[in-house]
């Protein structure tokens, strides 16, 4: 399944509702897909829309969703400079706790199996494993 | 996805989430929330009984508004978190930021 996501953050609930109704039965749960997979997506979307694109309407966010009987693997790649995702700091650190922004990457890494990025930094690939 | 903003005899303003709450929509709700609060309410609770999913963003609003009504002497409390969104605020740290109950009438019993 590959998608299109135009650079506009309004955007981002319905392509995770495309995406996450396509999804054929039996891989992952439906709890799975309810939650983890919607909320780490939408992570991933927002992101790369605000961080990656810049809400530049002429930019797109490619979204690419591979199916296998025991994983599901969604590729999310903009158009940015990418970044270090190692360089981001704790969000659960007391200093960082009233922060409105910075907990994306982390709630992802929860939310996934693996969490990986392309070597610009500017494309990342979840992996949800069967269950 | 949908908000909704009701207010009980005791004058709580009672908000519900319908949906999701993400970076998409948080603005929306960041704005109801704040002209209540413009117009002299103090307590509010919010009830995510009927969400799905929050993502960052949208915690970073509460935050974000929990801030802005402590600064006005009122309170925020959530209620109604499903197991997998009491978990989210559980490992984020959220849960030690904010006054959760598991309804919203235990919410506003509390005030």
């Amino acid at each position: 399944m590959r998608l299109d996501v135009p650079s506009d953050l309004g955007m981002v609930g319905d392509a995770v509702e495309l995406v996450a109704t396509h999804l054929p039965p039996g891989t992952l749960s439906p709890r799975r897909i309810s939650f983890n997979l919607r909320t780490a997506l939408a992570e991933a979307l927002g992101n790369a829309i605000r961080y990656g694109n810049g809400e530049d309407p002429d930019r797109l966010v490619r979204v690419y969703v591979e199916l296998r009987r025991d994983f599901v693997r969604i590729h999310v790649d903009d158009d940015g400079q990418g970044y270090d995702p190692s360089r981001l700091p704790d969000p659960t650190h007391p200093d960082n706790l009233e922060r409105e922004y910075g907990r994306g990457l982390f709630v992802i890494r929860h939310l996934v199996d693996d969490v990986a990025f392309n070597e610009k930094g500017n494309g990342i690939c979840l992996t949800l494993r069967a269950g | 996805m949908r908000f909704t903003l009701k207010k009980d005899k005791s004058g709580v303003v009672i908000v519900g989430v319908e949906g999701q709450l993400i970076v998409g929509n948080r603005q929306e709700l960041k704005q109801k929330v704040l002209e209540a609060l413009e117009e002299g309410s103090r307590k509010f609770v919010i009830d995510f009984s009927k969400t799905g999913y929050i993502d960052s963003s949208g915690l970073g609003v509460l935050v974000s508004l929990s801030k802005k009504i402590r600064e006005q002497s009122g309170e925020l409390r959530l209620a109604g978190l499903n197991a997998d969104l009491q978990t989210l605020f559980e490992l984020t740290k959220l849960d030690t930021l904010f006054a959760i109950t598991r309804t919203a009438e235990e919410a506003l019993a509390a005030f």
